[in-house]
C-alpha cells in the first residue's frame, strides 16, 4: 500500500529515477492554471493534482463548450510541456491513432536494394532494414509515448471511437506502452499526463473508466463565471460580467434544448464590448441573444420568459 | 480510514453505483496524498476515483454528505445545536458545546427571521450556517431514534421560516429594476438565496441526524436511486423532474447506439458493379468481392398508450422514446386512450423536438368518450375498427398501460386479430409483475394474445426494450 503509485509506474517503465511530482498542492494546481489564463474550481484543480500524484488519465466529462479540452491545454501550458492531440472520431482506426509503416518508403528501399546482386542474405538484411523505425509514421499515441520532451497527451471527444477501437488506447492508458508486432513494446520515458474528454454521446467502456479518474465539468458557478469573463474578455468592467454571468444563469434555469455554454457566454461578453455596452436592458438582450442560443425556439421562449414576451428587436 | 472507506463503498455498492476492486485501491491511494482535513479535496477524491458517470453524482453526494458530515470541525453554532439532542452521540465532537453561551434556542422567532435575512442580503455563508442552526432548533423538531430521512423536518424548518415574506424582503433590498430583464434577474437572484438556505437547512438536519443514529443507518434512509432505476409510476415530483432531465440524453444515446449497430450489421450481397472495378487494379482479377451495404428493413410502428392519471407519465416518457429514435423505423403512428381514442400522429410532425409534442397531446386530443376512467375494451375495440387494416405483416404494435380496467369488459378478442394481422404485439406495464392481475387488472387476458408482456417500471427497462425493438 505504501509503495507510491509514480514509483510504480516508473520501476514498470524502466525509467531510471522517479520524476518528481509535478504540483505540490491543489492550489499550486490552481494557481499555476490561473497563470494560463484557466479559471479551475477545487474540483478541476485536485482531480489534476491526482492524476498526477497517482499516475493515471482523467477521463473529463460535461456539456459542450465548458472547458474540458481547454484545461488540457492549460495544463500543457502550465507545467510547460507539449500538446499532443488525437482527435477521435468514427472510423478511427490503429493506423491513425498508433503508428503506421510508411509502405511507399519502404518500397523505394526495396527498389533501391534491387539494383545489387540479390541474394537470401541480402534480403534477410533488408527485412530487418525496413521495419525499422525509420520507415514508421508516429501517430499521436506513440508520438506522445516515445516523446523524449514532456508532452501532456489529449484524446479528445473519445466518446466518438467505436467500442471495439477503445481498447486500443487501454495499453497506453494503463501502461503508458504500446506493443507493435515487427519491434516489441515501446515504453514511455517519461510519466504523461493524459487527458480524455467525452460528451457523454454514448457509454464508455467500463476497462476505460476504470483506468480512468473521472471528472464532471459542469456549468460554472455565477461567481467563477464572472471571473472567467473577467480573465478572459479584455476590456469587460466588473458590473457587466456580473450582469452578463445573470443572464447566463438565468437562461441555463429555462429548459432549453441548448443551453448557452461558457465559450458563447464569451462570445457575448466580447461583442457586447465591441458594441460598447455598458450594461445590459431589453433592448441590447433581444437584439443579441441569437449569440447565446441557437435554435429559433429557444430563442423564442427566451424572449417570452426573461424579456417578458417582447418581439425581438 | 481504511475501514470507513470500506463502508463508504458498500454504501455506493448499495446505491447501485458499481465500484470495482481497483476502484477501491485507487481510493485508497488518493486519501494517502490528500489532506484529509479538507473535505472538499476528500470529496473531489473519493469522486474522481469512485463514480464514472455523471449520472451517479448525485447519488455519492447523498451518501458522502452522510458519511463524512462530522468530518469537518464545525462551527461553533454547530456544537450548541448538537448539544441540545440530549445525548446524541457525536455531540461532543464539537470544540466545546456549549462554549458561545446565549445561542441555541435562546433567540426568538423575529430574531432567527432577522439573523437569516441579514446573512442573505449580504451573502454571509458563517451567518446563514448559524441562522440555519439556530432555525433547525427550534422548528424542526427533531425526535431522536426515528429513522427518517429528515425531508420532513426540513418542510417543518421552512414553513416557519415564511419563505414568501422573507422573499419580498430581499427582492426589496436588492432594489427595483425598471426593465422586464432586470425584473427577471433580481427574480432569480433571491430564487438562487433562497435555494442556499434551503441547502444549509438541509446539511444542518442531515448532521444532526448523523449525530443521532450514525452513518450507516442515516445513509439508508436517505439513498437515492439512480435516475434509470426510479420507479415511473411512483416518483415523486422531484425524481419526475430528474426523470425528464435524464430522458434527453438517454434518448439521444439510444439513438446514436442504434444508428451505429445497423451500419455495422453484416454486409449485404455482392455488389457486381464495385468488384467488377475494383479488378481492373489487378488485371482484371476479381481479387477482392466488394458488398452492398445492408439495408435491414425498418420495422414500422404503432404506439397505442394509456394516458389516463395513473399511467400518464409512463406514456409520455414512452412516447418521447420512441420518437426520439424514429429514425430506426419506416413510419411511427401513435395512438392515445383514456376510454376514447385519438390518433396524435400529426402532433409529432414537424416537430424538432418529441418533449414538445408529448406536452401538446394532454391539450389536444380527444381521448374521453365517455366517464374518464381507464376503459381498455372500448378503447382497443375503436383502435381495431378505425385501424386494423392499416396493419400488415411488418407492423408492431405497442401497447402501454397497466390494463387496470375499472372491471370493464376486457375484449380480449380485438387483441387477438391484432396480433394475427401485425408482426408482433407487445404489451408494456409500467407496474411491477408482482402486482399484475390483482385488483382490477386484467392483464392476462391480453396477455395471452400478446408476443410479450413486458415489466417496464423504470428508464432503463424501457431504453432496453425499445433499444430491442429497433
Amino acid at each position: 500500500m505504501s509503495l507510491d503509485p509514480r514509483a510504480e509506474v516508473a520501476e514498470r517503465l524502466g525509467l531510471a529515477e522517479v520524476p518528481p511530482p509535478r504540483f505540490a498542492s491543489p492550489d499550486e494546481v490552481r494557481e499555476r492554471l490561473a497563470k494560463s489564463d484557466y479559471l479551475s474550481d477545487a474540483a478541476i484543480a485536485s482531480t489534476t493534482f491526482l492524476a498526477d500524484r497517482l499516475a493515471k488519465p482523467v477521463l473529463v466529462e460535461g456539456p459542450a463548450g465548458t472547458g474540458k479540452t481547454a484545461l488540457a491545454k492549460a495544463v500543457a501550458e502550465a507545467v510547460g510541456a507539449r500538446l499532443v492531440r488525437l482527435q477521435c472520431y468514427e472510423g478511427l482506426d490503429e493506423s491513425k491513432a498508433l503508428y503506421e509503416w510508411n509502405y511507399r518508403k519502404q518500397l523505394l528501399r526495396i527498389q533501391a536494394g534491387r539494383t545489387e546482386s540479390g541474394g537470401a542474405e541480402e534480403w534477410r538484411a533488408l527485412e530487418e532494414d525496413i521495419f525499422a523505425e525509420e520507415f514508421m509514421l508516429t501517430r499521436p499515441l506513440l508520438e506522445a509515448i516515445t516523446a523524449e520532451d514532456p508532452v501532456v497527451l489529449l484524446i479528445d471527444e473519445v466518446d466518438r471511437v467505436e467500442l471495439e477501437t477503445e481498447a486500443l488506447l487501454l495499453e497506453v492508458l494503463s501502461e503508458y506502452q504500446v506493443s507493435i508486432p515487427e519491434l516489441g513494446t515501446v515504453r514511455a520515458r517519461q510519466i504523461p499526463m493524459v487527458f480524455l474528454t467525452s460528451n457523454n454521446t454514448r457509454e464508455l467502456s467500463e476497462a476505460l473508466k476504470r483506468r480512468c479518474l473521472y471528472l464532471y465539468v459542469g456549468y460554472p458557478s455565477i461567481e467563477r463565471e464572472r471571473d472567467i469573463i473577467l480573465a478572459r474578455v479584455p476590456g469587460v468592467s466588473g458590473a457587466l460580467a456580473t450582469r452578463i454571468a445573470q443572464v447566463v444563469r438565468s437562461l441555463r434555469e429555462l429548459d432549453l434544448k441548448k443551453a448557452p455554454s461558457v465559450s458563447e457566454t464569451l462570445d457575448w461578453a466580447r461583442t457586447l464590448v465591441v458594441l460598447g455596452r455598458e450594461e445590459i436592458g431589453d433592448e441590447e438582450a433581444a437584439a443579441t441573444l441569437h449569440i447565446l442560443l441557437k435554435y429559433q425556439s429557444d430563442i423564442e421562449r427566451a424572449t417570452k420568459e426573461l424579456l417578458g414576451g417582447r418581439a425581438r428587436a | 480510514m481504511l475501514s470507513l472507506l470500506a463502508d463508504f463503498i458498500g454504501e455506493l455498492r448499495a446505491a447501485g453505483i458499481p465500484v470495482s476492486m481497483s476502484e477501491h485501491v485507487d481510493a485508497a491511494r488518493a486519501c494517502e496524498v490528500i489532506d484529509l482535513a479538507d473535505r472538499g479535496s476528500l470529496r473531489t477524491a473519493l469522486a474522481a476515483t469512485l463514480v464514472k458517470d455523471g449520472g451517479h453524482l448525485p447519488a455519492f453526494d447523498a451518501a458522502f454528505e452522510v458519511f463524512f458530515a462530522l468530518r469537518e470541525p464545525p462551527a461553533p453554532a454547530e456544537g450548541e445545536a448538537g448539544a441540545e439532542l440530549s445525548g446524541a452521540p457525536g455531540a461532543g465532537e464539537g470544540p466545546g458545546p456549549g462554549a458561545g453561551a446565549g445561542g441555541g434556542g435562546a433567540l426568538s422567532a423575529a430574531e432567527i427571521a432577522e439573523m437569516i435575512f441579514r446573512a442573505l442580503r449580504d451573502r454571509d455563508a458563517g451567518a446563514l450556517r448559524q441562522g440555519a442552526g439556530e432555525a433547525v432548533s427550534r422548528y424542526a423538531g427533531l425526535e431522536p431514534g426515528r429513522p427518517v430521512g429528515g425531508t420532513y423536518y426540513l418542510y417543518r424548518t421552512l414553513r416557519s421560516l415564511e419563505l414568501e415574506a422573507l422573499a419580498e424582503r430581499l427582492r426589496e433590498s436588492l432594489g427595483a429594476e425598471g426593465t422586464a430583464l432586470g425584473a427577471r434577474l433580481a427574480e432569480d437572484e433571491v430564487a438562487a438565496r433562497l435555494d442556499g438556505l434551503r441547502r444549509e437547512v438541509e446539511r444542518v438536519i442531515r448532521e444532526r441526524l448523523v449525530a443521532d443514529r450514525g452513518s450507516a443507518a442515516l445513509a439508508k434512509s436517505v439513498r437515492k436511486p439512480l435516475p434509470e432505476d426510479v420507479e415511473v409510476m411512483h416518483a415523486t415530483r422531484e425524481e419526475m423532474a430528474q426523470l425528464e432531465r435524464a430522458l434527453r440524453p438517454l434518448s439521444r444515446k439510444l439513438a446514436v447506439r442504434l444508428a451505429r449497430r445497423r451500419r455495422r450489421r453484416k454486409r449485404g450481397p455482392v455488389d457486381l458493379r464495385h468488384t467488377v472495378r475494383r479488378s481492373l487494379s489487378t488485371g482484371g482479377v476479381p481479387l477482392e468481392l466488394r458488398f452492398k451495404p445492408p439495408r435491414p428493413a425498418k420495422p414500422e410502428i404503432f404506439v397505442v398508450a394509456d394516458v389516463s392519471g395513473s399511467v400518464a407519465s409512463f406514456a409520455r416518457f414512452t412516447l418521447h422514446l420512441v420518437h426520439a429514435i424514429s429514425s430506426q423505423f419506416s413510419k411511427v403512428r401513435s395512438f392515445v386512450f383514456v376510454d376514447g381514442l385519438d390518433e396524435v400522429t400529426h402532433l409529432f410532425e414537424g416537430v424538432e423536438d418529441p418533449a414538445e409534442a408529448v406536452a401538446r397531446i394532454n391539450a389536444e386530443a380527444d381521448v374521453i368518450a365517455f366517464d374518464g376512467h381507464s376503459d381498455y375494451g372500448r378503447a382497443l375495440s375503436a383502435f381495431h375498427e378505425r385501424y386494423a387494416r392499416d396493419l400488415t405483416t411488418r407492423s408492431t404494435v405497442l401497447i402501454l398501460g397497466d390494463g387496470r380496467n375499472n372491471y370493464h369488459e376486457t375484449h380480449a378478442e380485438v387483441v387477438a386479430d391484432l396480433r394475427r394481422r401485425a408482426k408482433a404485439v407487445y404489451w408494456l406495464n409500467p407496474e411491477p409483475a408482482a402486482y399484475w392481475n390483482s385488483g382490477d387488472s386484467v392483464i392476462a387476458h391480453y396477455g395471452a394474445h400478446c408476443d410479450r408482456v413486458v415489466e417496464c417500471r423504470t428508464l432503463r427497462q424501457l431504453e432496453a426494450f425499445v433499444g430491442e425493438l429497433a
